[in-house]
């Protein structure tokens, strides 16, 4: 185990909070290997023989976890991990033209991340805001409507060290690894910042009030 | 004329409606009052009588689901929401959490009650980071407000509900890959039966329910089965979310009685974009069988979209003009399938794989019209012989594109290459 010790003590005290959330230690599995990301920026040997080590198991199990899903890291990633959705509906409206650009652009292609370790790029599947296509990820904040141009310029923004704004989340986009402890379940205060929802989750609800239309009236004297 | 009717979206015009504060001012918490003061059974039965079918697209009667669970068997139950929100073309889970999360953590506590769980979980993508954090503070705010904990509101139930974040799976919003997913194990589905009401989360009872389906529950306490019943139809009741994404004037969420059509909905949305004619589209993301504009008078009820061949699934309602090349378009779907495919079941594994590599063939005119049989006879053995819908899910847009456009697949083997220009579907089309 190489972690200095001051960090291992912190990772311990993280874990056990993290591992008495659930019935049996190994649920805690998936959160443990979010908050090793979110020490490292990505799922290292140490990380995962902590990881088995907290919840009494072996490396190799672990290891057939962190293969699973695409959202461990086993290479660093950037400080700022961007995905470009390629799904057929965010592909069509305009997404493989953006991935193309961008990838081009900044000179790394999928999963990699430049030498400044700066930005790293992914070709994400559908992130669930297909309202909104094409669709970008900032470390998992929703980046809507983009252009190739726009993504350019948020890569530049990134690259220039300035804050970037997604369209629906907090304030400013935090680092990766902020967000990695986030998804380790550690509420970082940030949930009031930003909008409560895009202007495309509200035009049914807007169109509806403008035609006066409502949902029926329960009948109160029938309880 | 079919009209919107706004109760899970009802309050997200509001600055603030993330918040308890909010969510109480608009009536929040009152039907989980009422419900604490009920028979857990009457719970059970309200939803059976309300007609609610499941939310995240199989279309299973949450009250019926809620009633398979063994009662007095002396072993712990568990409520598990699926927030996995996934499927291609679905997005209404995700605003419903990011705008109004206390809907579903009410939602929650009376579901948990009337199964007699306590312990509940909410398992929600990882993928949607400011999501995760109205979800994590919206629990904070319930628990201290006594809404979860020990002795809720004086009532003797006790519930504590955790937020688990996903790590990148599709497949982990099929429930049985998803209870793997949150014993912490790889995410492939089990075998049924035995069903997780029987023997789910830790070999225990348990209920998995999409968010929308548990956002719902408050509404039917609150309102009455007979309310929810009122709208929809006679065997698709209620309300639901329809996401409109795509080739539309104004796409978004427009929540209305199932039952509406299409045509309907593009009214409202503005129509197709301008100067564009429809040419396909999903009813319930890409999983259903696509749709053309022979559809659009399909009542969006689960009866018949699955009369018209395809199914109601999440109401994603996908929209594709005349631009957009429909062999791209299932490439696409298909890479997705076999990317996601977990691997466990052959047919799945194996076909997703074969699907990539002669569709991607096809869409550079390099195959012939044989190679349309091929892919047809693929999917009937991928079809119904895995453990979980994904890899049925895959065959659906290969096997309904093939159906209603044969010979736009002919003519990339006669053309060479994709007749179409990828430039006239994207957004900005037309700008320069």
């Amino acid at each position: 185990m190489s972690f200095a010790p001051e960090v291992l003590e912190r990772l311990e005290r993280d874990a056990k909070e993290i591992i008495a959330r659930y019935p049996k230690p190994r649920s805690a599995l998936l959160p443990l290997l979010h908050l090793v990301q979110s020490e490292e920026g990505h799922v290292s040997d140490d990380g995962i023989e902590f990881c088995a080590n907290a919840v009494g198991i072996t490396p190799a199990q672990v290891t057939g976890v962190v293969t699973f899903y695409t959202q461990y890291k086993q290479q660093p990633v950037g400080d700022f991990h961007v995905g470009v959705c390629i799904n057929s509906l965010c592909a069509i409206m305009g997404g493989d033209q953006i991935w193309r650009e961008l990838s081009e652009y900044v000179g790394v292609g999928h999963d990699e991340a430049t030498e400044d370790g700066k930005v790293s790029l992914e070709r994400i599947e559908c992130n669930a805001a297909c309202d909104y296509a094409p669709v970008m990820m900032v470390n998992w904040e929703f980046f809507d409507d983009m252009t190739p141009a726009k993504a350019k310029q948020l890569v530049d923004d990134i690259r220039a060290g300035k804050q970037i704004a997604p369209s629906r989340g907090a304030e400013s986009v935090c680092t990766w690894k902020q967000a990695s402890r986030v998804l380790a379940g550690f509420n970082d205060g940030r949930a009031g910042e930003g909008t409560q929802a895009g202007y495309a989750s509200l035009r049914g609800l807007q169109l509806a009030k403008e035609s006066g239309w409502e949902a029926p009236e329960p009948e109160r004297g029938a309880e | 004329m079919t009209t919107l009717t706004p109760i899970l979206t009802k309050s997200w015009d509001r600055p603030d409606s993330f918040t308890r504060t909010a969510y109480e001012a608009d009536g929040g918490y009152q039907a989980l009052r009422t419900a604490l003061g009920m028979p857990q059974d009457d719970i059970i039965q309200a939803v059976k009588d309300s007609g609610l079918r499941g939310r995240g697209g199989a279309g299973f009667p949450t009250g019926m689901k809620w009633g398979f669970i063994p009662q007095g068997d002396g072993k712990p139950h568990y409520l598990v929401v699926n927030a996995d929100e996934s499927e291609p073309g679905t997005c209404k889970d995700i605003p419903l959490m990011m705008a109004d999360p206390h809907a579903l953590v009410e939602g929650v506590i009376i579901s948990s009650y009337a199964i007699r769980a306590n312990l509940a979980f909410i398992y929600v993508r990882g993928e949607v980071l400011h999501v995760i954090r109205r979800l994590q503070q919206a629990v904070a705010e319930a628990y201290e407000a006594g809404y979860i904990g020990t002795n809720i509101l004086g009532s003797g139930y006790d519930l504590e509900l955790v937020v688990h974040s996903g790590a990148g799976a599709y497949i982990c919003g099929e429930e049985t890959a998803l209870l793997d997913s949150l014993e912490g194990f790889r995410g492939q589905p089990r075998l049924k039966p035995p069903f997780p009401a029987v023997a789910g989360l830790y070999g225990g009872p348990t209920v998995i329910n999409n968010v929308e389906s548990i956002a719902s529950v408050p509404s039917i306490v609150a309102n009455g089965a007979d309310w929810f019943a009122s709208m929809g139809t006679e065997k698709s009741k209620g309300f639901g979310i329809f996401s409109l994404s795509g080739h539309v004037t104004r796409p978004g969420q427009y929540e209305a009685p199932l039952g509406i059509t299409l045509r309907e909905l593009l009214d409202m949305a503005g129509g197709i974009r301008a100067g564009h004619r429809l040419k396909f589209w999903t009813p319930g993301g890409s999983s259903t069988p696509i749709f053309t504009d022979e559809h659009l008078d399909v009542p969006l009820d689960f009866e018949s979209v699955g009369a018209a061949g395809s199914m109601l699934g999440t109401r994603a309602l996908q929209i594709f003009d005349e631009t957009v090349c429909v062999v791209r378009a299932v490439l696409r779907w298909s890479e997705f399938y076999a990317h996601e495919s977990c691997g466990k079941c052959t047919p799945c594994r194996e076909g997703t794989y074969w699907y990539k590599q002669m569709l991607k063939r096809l869409e550079a005119g390099q195959g012939t019209e044989e190679d349309l049989e091929t892919l047809l006879d693929l999917s009937d053995n991928i079809l119904g012989r895995s453990f979980c819908a994904l890899g049925d899910g895959a065959t659906s847009p290969v096997t309904s594109s093939i159906k209603y456009f044969r010979e736009e697949y002919i003519r990339h083997f006669e053309n060479g290459g994709c007749p179409f220009d990828e430039a006239a579907s994207t957004v900005w089309a037309g700008e320069k």
